[in-house]
């Protein structure tokens, strides 16, 4: 995952600096003043992944690497959501739920009704959509913090899901097409066809971009910059697809098990769409804009009451997304589902990766750099063979190591003007 | 001379308080108009009335002699009001360009067209003489208070605004950045602005403006040319109201 790194750092300093010389001083200058991005998420992966693959050698195989994509799937979608939510320095506590009740939705049109897959993928987005259209217009409209809101959400959501499945029946999902998502592969041929599709298009924009400003004589990036940012994408994205085009299964005589699992260009997809909406759309620059100080953004004519509604319909329309993952996974939807830690795995996911608790400073790759973090601790934790106790804690510890990151990082940026 | 911004008779409550009574205003083309008065004297009040944040009760509102409704700072934006409020109103998390297009971006089709901004801000920034920032990708939050001032009136300016009034750009900043910042005022008058300043300091008053309007408890208590009054015929306007001829008789405008 870690592959998409350097391509969102690149989207951070492209419009700045010439050289690469000079990007490198201008990134150590943000660091020391405090603004430090995505950086120790970076390196706890790195510490992470390098410990539990000394005491684990299992760590390592291509199964468990698989694993991790389909173990961190729903965390990091639901992560993404969030960050729109806290871009504004709101908060959404329901979206686990949330999550579990569009899945819920699923289950129930797709086993009990028998609608096509489609049918029941759209009515569960639409769920979602509609829960956040709810708590947007209670957050916006009539005021209460969303801390309130989104907890009476977290409360009645986890009802309505006991409703849907009838007080705790467990419903099974048999549909192919949703099973394939968090259980099947690419073929090694997609998978190659995804990398150059991938880094292929990475460079074409990056060059694109790069050639247009300097024939306008503004400041552009150089071949030499563009060819370090692209090249350690595809050596890090091409070492990825090779490892899970390996073969992976115990018996490949009977089964052969290979290829990257289709929810990673879901995450993908995603991670593209709504980086773009983000970076390069009006939408998305007065989403930060109202993060970063609502009252100048009012003044400035943006309609804050709106930016915050379709910030909660973002986050819970890809809370559904996340839902229907984890149901593809679980090959069932049960009271559980988007339950227990789902919900502060994937704020932690988010705040890991280095998207701010206090509004205005985020990215949607945060979300898949921590949503990473948080799948090797899990999985690293559970090969080591300690129980959820201490998984438990441990996530909570990094959590709250990672907002306490946040809050000195900023106070240091206060120091130092950065922010 | 006529006018470009001319509000006549404006009354503003706010639940039971009246803030504004029956305040009539004027702003000339290529002249700086200074808005001055004590603390509570409505000046904010009568400049957001202008600027559309707050909804006038009653009164005229007249934009190059044209009777016009203004309902929100979108409406006063295309007229070409532009204010630039006492705290700056800019987003710390965003860069130079981004706040001076705040709300207003240029798009190609779906997408920010960034290349486009970036030249705009930079000719504008140009034609002010600003030269103190570093990069106009910058951000907000590592700029001085006089930058910020500079960022703040070079994005008031970017629109070819017709009215641009400043809302004590002088309060927080020290002599040199004063300097600075009154003579980029002085210029955004020589361009042909309308310019507005509302002052506490009666040096910067007289130092850059035309004419002198004094609020005295939300009422108008004269607009004169700066020219036909001394600094402490002024002074007598803020604090009681009236001085000599000029101002009010028992509170009600002549």
């Amino acid at each position: 995952m870690s592959k998409l790194l350097a391509n969102d750092e690149a989207i951070v300093t492209a419009v700045r600096q010439p050289s690469i010389g000079n990007s490198a001083r201008a990134y150590t200058e943000r660091v020391r003043g405090g603004d430090m991005g995505a950086l120790p998420a970076v390196l706890g992966l790195v510490v992470l992944c390098t410990v539990f693959a000394l005491l684990r050698p299992t760590f390592l195989t291509p199964v468990n690497f698989a694993n991790l994509f389909t173990q961190g799937g729903q965390i990091t979608v639901i992560a993404m959501g969030l960050v729109f939510v806290l871009l504004l320095g709101e908060i959404d506590l329901s979206a686990g739920f949330a999550s579990g009740v569009c899945a819920a939705v699923l289950a129930v049109t797709l086993t009990d009704m028998g609608m096509p897959w489609y049918v029941s993928v759209l009515a569960a987005i639409l769920t979602g959509v509609l829960i956040g259209l709810v708590l947007g217009v209670l957050v916006a409209k009539l005021g209460i913090p969303s801390f309130i809101v989104t907890l009476a959400g977290f409360l009645a959501f986890q009802g309505v899901l006991l409703v849907l499945l009838e007080e705790g029946t467990n419903i099974s999902i048999r549909d192919e097409t949703i099973l394939a998502i968090a259980n099947r592969n690419l073929t090694p041929m997609l998978g190659w066809g995804l990398f150059l599709v991938g880094v292929g298009g990475y460079a074409a924009v990056q060059v694109v971009r790069s050639l247009k400003r300097s024939r306008r004589g503004l400041v552009a990036d150089p071949a030499s910059l563009i060819a370090a940012r692209v090249g350690t994408m595809a050596v890090i994205a091409g070492l990825a697809v090779y490892v899970l085009n390996l073969e992976r299964s115990r018996n490949p005589g009977l089964v052969s098990l290979t290829g990257v699992p289709i929810v990673v260009p879901i995450v993908l997809a995603l991670l593209v769409v709504w980086t773009f909406v983000l970076r390069r759309t009006a939408f998305g620059r007065h989403i930060y804009a109202v993060g970063g100080n609502a009252e100048a953004s009012r003044r400035a004519g943006i309609n804050v009451d709106r930016i915050k509604i379709s910030a909660f319909v973002i986050c819970s329309g890809i809370a559904a997304i996340g839902g229907i993952i984890a149901a593809s996974r679980g090959a069932s939807v049960d009271p559980n589902t988007g339950g227990s830690q789902v919900l502060l795995y994937a704020v932690g996911a988010a705040v890991i990766g280095g998207t701010s608790l206090f509004g205005g400073k985020g990215r949607v790759m945060d979300a898949v750099l921590g949503g990473a973090v948080i799948a090797v601790i899990d999985n690293g934790m559970g090969l080591m063979g300690y129980g959820s106790s201490v998984k438990y804690i441990v996530t909570g510890s990094v959590l709250l190591l990672a907002a306490g990151v946040d809050a000195l990082a900023r106070r240091r940026a206060a120091a130092a003007g950065l922010r | 001379m006529n006018p470009v911004l001319e509000v006549r008779g404006i009354d503003k409550s706010f639940g039971p308080v009246q803030v504004l009574h029956d305040v009539t205003f004027a702003a000339y083309r290529g002249e700086i108009t200074a808005l001055v008065g004590d603390n509570g004297a409505g000046k904010s009040t009568l400049v957001k009335c202008i600027g559309g944040i707050y909804p006038i009760d009653a009164g005229d509102y007249l934009f190059d002699g044209e009777q016009v409704h203004v309902g929100g700072p979108r409406d006063a934006g295309e007229l070409g009001i532009e204010i630039v409020y006492q705290d700056l109103a800019l987003c710390d998390n965003l860069d130079i360009v981004q706040n001076m297009f705040l709300g207003r971006e240029r798009r190609s089709g779906l997408v920010l067209d960034e290349a486009t901004m970036e030249e705009m801000a930079q000719q504008t920034l140009t034609s002010l003489s600003v030269r103190t920032v570093k990069s106009i990708r910058q951000q907000v939050s590592s700029l001085s208070g006089g930058q910020r001032q500079t960022v703040a009136i070079a994005k008031a300016v970017l629109w070819n605004s017709k009215v641009v009034i400043l809302d004590e750009p002088t309060a927080a900043l020290g002599v040199a950045q004063t300097a600075q910042v009154l003579e980029l005022v002085r210029r955004l008058a020589d361009k042909g602005l309308a310019v507005v300043l509302i002052s506490h300091n009666m040096n910067d008053v007289f130092a850059v403006s035309d004419r002198i309007a004094a609020l005295y408890l939300g009422r108008m208590a004269a607009q004169v040319k700066t020219a036909d009054v001394t600094h402490a015929q002024v002074v007598e306007l803020i604090t009681s109201g009236r001085s000599g001829d000029l101002g009010l008789t028992n509170g009600v405008s002549t």
